[in-house]
């Protein structure tokens, strides 16, 4: 192996062994924490240690019967679902307009749609709880759908967009001139060959909302508290091992989105599609 | 049709079905702009209005007079130190992503395809989880007695356990594991973009590998890892949720004290100056590390 | 029998500066197969997109059987296209993508079956209406693009360079099955083509392009025989262009009196239109005009040989000697006599008259 040639500057696999080396522990560092939670839930003990000295499913039964932990979990679950169905509508709408190149206001508009991306979400979160204390929006499901939907729109129409940019005009020109209305054609022509940036799209605003923390922590209190406010005011107050076992089934869910979304993909590029 | 004076005909009738054919134009933009309305008035109600708002405030004093006192007192040495340790942490942090994000770009860049697909989710993989998650998992790691501390002692290395959270240490670690993604990421696909056929050229030249890498590679990859940091840094700068955690309130970044200003004490004059004061610092971060890149990219490219 | 009779009146489209469609007018008969010709960027797709609907000229009138069509969607003129990608949808089946237009029409479930197969068996894909149109061939692709086209019995059928991502055998082939399909439907056509070969075997007109403007309207025949101006001349066949000196009341070149069938018109710089196909190599007749040339090259091509020759004035051209003629193979170096004769010989200016 080590004499072997492994670029085209005729590197050896040998002479850079130390960047293998290097590479791997940056990796190790990238994903050790992602993943080690997940057995220190299964502790029994108070301490999380690694590995732990006997196991259980204490802190999983600890969050099963907290009726306030469940509570939390099902607004999150609330919320980010129709965060999803909203974020993908107006989102695949807005990509769509700025497809068909409305007017020269086009990069104004795409601009301001993905600013909720860029700025700090310490902006967004002051600003949410500055207005919707005049609307009697906080502590409202509704002001939490309406906040995190805005953080999701610019995920959404990246995904959309990129499908749009690789879809091919002539379809939806063929459907009109076949007969279909502008909306038809988008429902029967468009919708179907960009569904799966539209879906990735959906998986992206799902977890957005649903992993968000910042906004949430000044627009949500009390019964509507999201599962992660309650996370973070409990890893912040004491070290609760009940987050642990949450924290694993976070991580569990991130990998389900991850590989359904490579799986997407994949099916997608298999029927022809793209 | 009857006849009109010339000067009552819109500037285009004179040409056939103009007009007609203007407006219907316009009702098409017309309509393709209302798709995105729904989605701008949400953005316009969760963050332009209020934003601009807090901004208005922020020029007028407790009693709604026009003021500079908000902006004075940005320059009490308490904003001045946070100001100043945001710069440093977010400057070290991005420094610490370029050192460990780039040899990990480059090696992706140079594998096969194929390879460097299943090794991105290493990357990846972070990138999606949630960040209250890591950096939960860097507070069982790091903490007094917690695995690395554990490790260590029994390793026989120390013997106390070592402060490595709820301060600046912590804060950094949790940082660069959120940040490096975000600098890995474009600047791999920048990389790939890289023609190896200059490599071979350089390599044809008579270049060694090291001349290689330092003479074509580099310079051809500056922009990628110019507009890579850019991004880092910016996040920094207005990053809330790792440094409130992992700092301990030792910590006093930019973004924790608006919070304060406005969880703690509701002053939101305060805290509407420290975000455009923010928002003020980062676009001219950006435009200075934008012209830096071009410079720099050209000036490897001469040297 | 549909009539669709098109009346295209001052057309004009700018892409800012670039000037798309430079006030076209043109009329096409009901029935008719019209070929747009021209190069890209001729604005040859742009005037079948304003037809189509799919592009909005910034000023004049299309009329479609007397009605005004300019401002109508799309979707409301009724006619059927064949795009040069063919543009089948990929998440239907053959049966689902020429059914598609009759969905849309609320035709009931038992006549779609009917008529989709009836289309089929028009263009010979009846036996494949259950594939996935990924998996069909280029040559299938299209004839299912074109059933899909005429199922809902439109008044006007467009193509925009149907055949152009076929292989040269099939598109040949499918040159020919297209007329006869045309003979058959006697739908009106406008075809959008770069090639000129296409054009002169399929259309009963063609109207040349060039820069967003008509520069000729005529029969296959006419356009090929009797070009207009040096563009047409050159974008037809394989043609060299020579220059003609004024001499008295005719022309001359190479210091030889031209013998023209056809007074050529007054302006001072002509040319005269040279394909090699025309020269013969044997002068019957002293009336015809003579041309002489050395032979640079000879070149074996399989089915002929290419000869380039220079003819006097530094100018080259390169004809053909096939097996069947009856006399030698010439040599590099030897001078050969040609002889264009005055009906084939033809003078054009740089712009039409």
């Amino acid at each position: 192996m080590a004499g072997r040639v492994a670029s085209s500057t005729q590197i050896t696999h040998g002479q850079r062994l130390w960047l293998y080396v290097l590479v791997a522990l940056v990796m190790a560092f990238l994903v050790i924490p992602c993943l080690i939670i997940i057995p220190l839930s299964f502790s029994d003990s108070q301490y999380l240690e690694f590995p732990p000295r006997g196991w259980s499913l204490r802190w999983y039964e600890a969050f099963f019967t907290s009726d306030e932990w469940l509570r939390s979990a099902v607004v999150s679950l609330k919320v980010a679902s129709s965060t999803t169905v909203l974020a993908t509508v107006l989102g695949t709408l807005a990509s769509y307009g700025l497809h068909k190149k409305a007017g020269g206001l086009d990069p104004v508009v795409r601009g301001a749609l993905m600013l909720p991306m860029m700025v700090p979400l310490i902006f967004v979160a002051i600003g949410a709880f500055f207005v919707y204390s005049r609307l009697g929006l906080n502590n409202t499901l509704t002001g939490l759908v309406l906040a995190h939907t805005t953080l999701a729109i610019p995920f959404v129409m990246i995904a959309v967009s990129n499908g749009l940019a690789s879809f091919d005009v002539n379809l939806e020109r063929a459907a009109r001139s076949l007969g279909a209305s502008p909306v038809r054609a988008f429902l029967t022509v468009t919708l179907p060959q960009i569904r799966i940036s539209v879906i990735s799209g959906m998986l992206f605003a799902f977890i957005t909302s649903f992993d968000e923390v910042v906004v949430s922590l000044f627009i949500s209190s009390g019964a509507t508290s999201t599962l992660t406010k309650r996370m973070f005011a409990n890893i912040r107050d004491q070290v609760d091992p009940t987050v642990a076992a949450i924290s694993s089934m976070l991580v569990v869910l991130s990998i389900i989105v991850l590989v359904a979304a490579q799986f997407v993909r994949r099916d997608g590029g298999a029927t022809g599609d793209r | 049709m009857t006849t009109v004076a010339a000067d009552l005909l819109p500037p285009n009738a004179g040409v056939l079905n103009a007009g007609l054919l203007g407006g219907d134009e316009r009702r098409q933009r017309l309509a393709m702009f209302g798709l995105s309305v729904p989605a701008l008035v949400l953005v316009a109600l969760v963050l332009l209005v209020p934003f601009s708002w807090l901004a208005w405030l922020s020029f007028f004093d407790a009693s709604g007079a026009l003021s500079g006192e908000n902006y004075a007192r940005l320059l009490r040495p308490a904003y001045v130190n946070s100001f100043l340790s945001t710069l440093q942490v977010s400057a070290a942090v991005t420094a610490i992503c370029i050192l460990l994000g780039y040899p990990v770009a480059y090696l992706l860049s140079q594998l096969p395809q194929r390879v460097a697909q299943v090794l991105l989710v290493f990357i990846i993989l972070p990138f999606w989880t949630s960040v209250l998650v890591r950096t939960y998992a860097w507070l069982v790691l790091l903490q007094r007695e917690g695995v690395i501390n554990t490790w260590l002692k029994q390793l026989g290395l120390i013997s106390e356990s070592l402060p490595l959270v709820n301060n600046l240490t912590g804060t950094i670690i949790g940082m660069v594991h959120v940040m490096l993604p975000f600098l890995i990421l474009p600047l791999y696909s920048s990389m790939r973009a890289i023609d190896p056929v200059y490599l071979r050229a350089a390599a044809n030249c008579g270049a060694s590998p090291a001349q290689s890498f330092r003479q074509v590679f580099l310079p051809l990859s500056a922009p990628g890892l110019g507009a890579g940091a850019a991004l880092t840094f910016v996040l920094c700068l207005g990053f809330y949720l790792t440094p409130a955690l992992l700092g301990g309130g030792r910590v006093a970044m930019w973004s924790t004290q608006i919070a304060d200003a406005v969880s703690k004490f509701a002053n939101w004059g305060a805290a509407s100056a420290l975000s455009v004061a923010l928002l003020v610092v980062t676009g001219i971060i950006l435009w200075a590390m934008k012209w830096a890149v071009r410079r720099l990219g050209s000036s490897l490219g001469e040297g | 029998m549909t009539s669709g009779a098109v009346s295209i009146r001052n057309v004009s489209k700018a892409f800012g500066a670039f000037k798309a469609l430079d006030d076209v007018s043109l009329d096409i008969e009901p029935g008719e197969f019209l070929t747009l010709l021209g190069p890209s960027g001729s604005g040859k797709t742009t005037l079948l997109n304003v037809i189509a609907g799919f592009e909005r000229p910034d000023a004049g009138s299309l009329l479609v059987d007397g009605v005004e069509f300019i401002t109508r969607p799309p979707h409301k003129r009724d006619l059927g296209m064949v795009f040069q990608n063919y543009a089948l949808f990929p998440h239907m089946d053959v049966f689902n993508n020429v059914a598609y237009p009759l969905k849309l029409r609320r035709v009931s479930s038992s006549s779609i079956r009917e008529r989709v197969r009836q289309a089929l068996d028009v263009v010979q894909m009846a036996h494949l209406s259950a594939r996935r149109v990924t998996e069909l061939s280029g040559g299938q692709k299209q004839r299912v693009a074109l059933a899909r086209a005429i199922v809902f019995e439109p008044k006007l059928l467009l193509m925009d360079e149907p055949l152009s991502a076929l292989d040269k055998n099939l598109r040949e082939h499918m040159q020919i099955e297209l007329k006869r399909l045309h003979d058959r439907l006697g739908m009106t056509t406008v075809y959008v083509t770069h090639d000129q070969q296409e054009a002169l075997t399929m259309s009963d007109r063609v109207a040349v392009l060039r820069s967003g403007k008509i520069v000729q309207l005529d029969t296959p025949k006419t356009i090929y025989d009797r070009p207009n101006c040096r563009f047409v001349a050159s974008f037809m066949g394989e043609t060299r262009m020579l220059p003609v000196r004024k001499a008295g009341n005719g022309y001359e070149f190479a210091g030889r009196q031209l013998k023209l069938a056809q007074p050529p018109s007054a302006g001072a710089e002509q040319w005269l239109v040279v394909r090699p196909e025309r020269l013969g190599w044997h002068g019957h007749d002293e009336r015809d005009n003579r041309i002489e040339g050395l032979v640079v090259d000879v070149v074996y091509r399989g089915d002929s040989h290419s000869i380039a020759l220079k003819l006097p004035g530094d100018h080259e051209i390169s004809i053909r000697h096939t097996p069947v003629q009856d006399h030698p193979l010439p040599e590099p170096g030897q001078t050969l006599t040609l002889w264009l004769t005055p009906q084939a010989s033809v003078l054009v200016e740089e712009t039409g008259a």
